[in-house]
């Protein structure tokens, strides 16, 4: 059995998984149950200055049958008082001494700051996590992401939390900025222990037809909001690569955004991060999920041979490269399995309308019936000297393992775009012929 | 005229083949998508092992198979069999939430075959080794789907089980008696092995009473649990009936899983008498054995047949035809075999009660009569080898329906010696019942049965979720008053049941 348990800049987990600042860890009841079920940590609701939220708060898109695969919401941070909330995670801390307790906070003042980062001390929390990322309503008032944009104001204030922290200082990252390494790096400057990405991206997730007030629907007005859930997983995969490929960086980081499978959150340990943080899919299915996350990455690090997680960590990280490092000779074609391909033709009308016009469709006598074709009508053939081996057949295939992408040696030595551009400079190159 | 084989290997290949394959890894995915993954689910209730359903259903959904099988296997250690022969229409199929959104049940049943197929394959081991032996030593009488799965919860509490087994090899009738186009006997052995695994010992070839006596037992073991199921089938009680072409359905059916397809002789015409799911079995396997003609007989309507809906549909489409409201009369023999079957009309009288219809006997020619009317209980040798032992008025063993617990202090009984012949998963459930009694006899602590809280309760135990569920989903509302931890006596104070649980 690996060994699941992790330390995040000095704060020990029994397990990697911890549960989101967010509406599933607004209360010790709350906390109390993630723990039972089997969490690692529990990162708790934003402490501050109580708020009033709106009714209602949340709004989400479907795909294909399927709910909920993107989620927003409007809520502000914890609307409890900050003595009831540091309370509860003194309750919480001493029934689960073992797990991770999270204080997120969010204040103004320096004054506020070393206050609240003091309660959250006093209360047994094993480390702090600034939101500097809420993209909507306390950046009105110069709070969460107005703070996280502004890699200045992120220093000073982490700085100003430093000056009182004696347990480890987690800032929690905005992406609604353009370059989410700038503010990685201001938290560094500012003293962090470490990272937490990514929060919430700005969002409207459906206009009503209607009555044209888009939801969530508050009183004949709405408001952009905060969007998570699985469709935002490849943004913050791509952030979260940023900051652990960043050697000036160089902060333990905690993977979020748009976890729901022991894969997903795999896939960011590979990226570099070494805790994973969920919320959406604690919203949509409960706490219960944690038996999964824990059974099927334990089952997948046995199954790979790893006796830990630090041996998945960062494995990804060096696979991700600029653009410009690739080679540009390597060449894929897409093969198709004939005993598998079920005849629907979106291979074909995909190349031929979307892409490179390398399927042709031919007399499906060259290649033998599969399961379901009719006889006479036309099977795809690639056409492999017009493949540029795009992949987009075999995304499209509906077909497990019909349409797959191959390797292919053409004789020609790497040659990357940097490389081309020295040799051309340096007379050594001809240039590409443009494609016809 | 006697009988004979009458297809060729290659042609009974074809008729028995799986009628329900196994799952490709794309149907698999594309069908595990489709659970909502529910809270509290119906599925889990309607499972008389507790099997955490949507649990196993989401760790296919994230390629976690084999963890899957593990929730499967440690609910219900016959999960592959139960995959393949439960009646999941009326089960946790029929109580899936999906079934009332879009008239389309998630199909548990090919998806739990998926993950156990895919975990034999594999050959991984699921489980620990128990953390701790207690030393108690527990006999299990007979080696059926009752005596497995009570064994198996025994082996996982860290008690020493032996199993009895009279016949030469254990599995019960999931060995000898499952429609073959259902499940091989290959997939019950294997089951077999599994319990073996976990450290359970076989004595196959083994009868009580006969090769070791029921006193050596009581010497030599801490507690005996007795799953030794029904025995011969109900006599019709008409002349002509010893002919030697006059079957009993469950000998018929063994008959396929130890003789090869192409050595089983029938005749051409083919009556079955009796109309309950193993009549099907029998008639349907008939059929694919080759008979030209096979008739259900039934004294009763059609709306009276015991037989699922989905069975009768199967016999259908295999070609056997259905003789509603007629009674056998007599078995006509011509030198000494069988060459017709005299039957009478029934009706219904103004009472309700079944009359034959004077003066409307008639005569069917068949060369073969298979005899489907029920099995007795094993009255006989329970009186004689436990005579203290509490029966019900049908010859069943009385038991507390929550423990197994019988009039006597040590001895525990399930399956069908007991519910009076239910499925197998009903006989899993209630080995492992049992044998959570015994570990709480024994003084241990009780056990945390239900991995998912259901709404009778997040505890464990009989309040948990599924142990008790009943058979037809729609008893669940009827049981419900029966079932909640307000009402029901706590395990272990409670007077014994003398009635059967329905």
């Amino acid at each position: 059995m690996a060994d699941l348990a992790a330390n995040f800049a000095g704060i020990k987990s029994p397990n990697p998984f911890w549960v989101a600042s967010g509406p599933p860890s607004n209360t010790a009841y709350q906390a109390h149950r993630a723990f039972e079920a089997g969490w690692g940590g529990v990162v708790w609701k934003t402490i501050g200055e109580p708020t009033r939220n709106t009714s209602s708060r949340y709004s989400s898109i479907d795909h294909g049958g399927v709910r909920m695969v993107g989620f927003n919401n409007i809520e502000l941070i914890s609307d409890r008082a900050p003595e009831t909330n540091f309370r509860e995670i003194a309750e919480v801390k001493k029934r689960w001494p073992d797990n991770a307790v999270i204080a997120s906070l969010m204040v103004e003042t320096r004054a506020q700051w070393h206050e609240f980062v003091q309660r959250a001390a006093d209360g047994g929390a094993d480390g702090i996590e600034l939101n500097f990322g809420c993209p909507h309503g306390m950046c009105e008032r110069g709070m969460g992401s107005a703070v996280g944009q502004n890699p200045e104001v992120t220093k000073t204030i982490v700085s100003w939390v430093k000056e009182a922290a004696t347990i480890p200082v987690i800032v929690k990252l905005t992406p609604n900025i353009t370059d989410i390494t700038a503010a990685a790096r201001a938290a560094k400057e500012g003293g962090a222990d470490a990272i937490s990405l990514i929060n919430t991206i700005n969002s409207i997730t459906q206009v009503n037809l209607d009555n044209f007030v888009p939801e969530p629907f508050v009183g004949g007005l709405s408001s952009h909001g905060g969007y998570a859930g699985p469709a935002v997983r490849p943004i913050a995969l791509n952030m979260v690569h940023s900051c652990a490929s960043d050697l000036e960086i160089n902060l333990p980081i905690s993977g979020i955004g748009g976890i729901a499978t022991w894969r997903d959150a795999a896939e960011f340990i590979a990226l570099g991060s070494t805790t994973v943080q969920l919320c959406t899919a604690i919203m949509h299915y409960g706490f219960r999920i944690v038996d999964d996350l824990i059974d099927g990455l334990s089952g997948y690090l046995d199954a790979k041979g790893f006796a830990s997680l630090g041996d998945l960590k960062g494995r990804a990280l060096n696979s991700v490269r600029r653009w410009e490092d690739l080679d540009l000779n390597y060449q894929r074609l897409a093969r198709i399995d004939y005993a598998k391909c079920i005849g629907c033709n979106l291979c074909y009308i995909a190349c031929e309308d979307g892409a490179h016009q390398a399927i042709a469709l031919v007399d499906s006598k060259l290649h033998g019936l599969g399961p379901g074709r009719i006889p006479g009508k036309p099977v795809p053939e690639i056409k492999e000297t017009e493949c540029v081996g795009c992949n987009l057949c075999s995304l499209v295939c509906p077909v497990l393992d019909c349409i797959t992408m191959v390797s292919v040696e053409n004789g020609l030595p790497p040659l990357t775009w940097a490389d081309y551009q020295t040799r051309l400079a340096a007379g050594d190159a001809t240039a590409f012929v443009p494609h016809p | 005229m006697p009988l004979t084989p009458k297809l060729n290997a290659a042609q009974l290949e074809a008729n028995f083949a799986d009628i329900a394959p196994r799952y490709t890894a794309q149907q698999a995915a594309a069908e595990s998508a489709r659970c909502l993954f529910c809270f509290d689910a119906p599925c889990i209730s309607a499972c008389p092992t507790g099997i955490d359903v949507p649990s196993f259903i989401k760790k296919i959904t994230t390629g976690n198979v084999i963890g899957a099988a593990r929730t499967i296997l440690t609910a219900n250690i016959l999960g592959a069999s139960c995959a393949r022969v439960c009646p999941t229409e009326v089960l946790c199929e029929g109580a899936c939430v999906m079934l009332d959104r879009d008239n389309d049940p998630i199909k548990i049943g090919r998806l739990q075959r998926y993950a156990t197929d895919y975990a034999q394959e594999k050959n991984v081991a699921i489980f620990r080794p128990a953390k701790t032996k207690t030393g108690k030593r527990i006999a299990i009488i007979g080696g059926g789907p009752a005596g497995l799965g009570c064994a198996a919860e025994l082996a996982q509490l860290g008690h020493h089980a032996v199993v009895f087994e009279r016949k030469p090899r254990a599995g019960g009738l999931n060995t000898y008696g499952i429609a073959y186009y259902k499940m091989r006997p290959a997939v019950s052995l294997e089951e077999v092995e599994l319990v073996k695994s976990l450290g359970v010992e076989f004595r196959c070839g083994t009868e009580i009473g006969r090769d070791v006596s029921p006193a050596e037992l009581e010497r030599d073991f801490d507690a005996i649990f007795i799953g030794v199921g029904l025995g011969q089938s109900q006599r019709l009680d008409i002349p002509g009936e010893d002919l030697p072409e006059v079957v009993e359905a469950v000998d018929f059916i063994e008959k396929i899983h130890t003789d090869p397809l192409d050595q089983i002789s029938l005749g051409a015409r083919v009556a079955v008498i009796g109309c309950g799911n193993t009549a099907i079995d029998a008639a349907s396997q008939a059929r694919r054995l080759g008979a030209d003609e096979v008739v259900i007989t039934y004294r009763r309507g059609e709306v009276d047949m015991s037989a699922y809906a989905f069975e009768y549909d199967l016999a259908k489409r295999d070609g056997v035809t259905f003789l509603f409201h007629h009674a056998p009369v007599e078995v006509i023999g011509e030198n000494g075999h069988v060459i017709g079957l005299r039957l009478v009309r029934t009706r219904f009288d103004s009472g309700g009660r079944l009359e034959t219809i004077v003066g409307s006997e008639f005569v069917e020619p068949f060369e073969m009569i298979i005899k489907a009317v029920g099995q007795q209980e094993k009255r006989d040798w329970l009186a004689q080898n436990f005579p203290e032992l509490e029966l019900r008025a049908n010859g069943g063993i009385a038991r507390h329906p929550f423990s197994g617990r019988t009039n006597l202090p040590h001895i525990f009984a399930g399956g069908d010696c007991a519910n009076g012949g239910r499925e197998v998963v009903n006989a899993v459930g209630e080995g492992k019942k049992a044998a959570r009694a015994i570990h709480e006899m024994f003084g241990l602590t009780s056990i945390s049965g239900p991995v998912q809280p259901s709404r009778w309760g997040v505890q464990g135990g009989p309040f948990g979720a599924g142990l008790d569920a009943p058979i037809r989903v729609s008893e669940l509302e009827a049981d419900y008053e029966k079932l909640s931890p307000v009402s029901h006596p706590t395990p272990g104070t409670s007077a014994l049941t003398s009635q059967n649980q329905e």
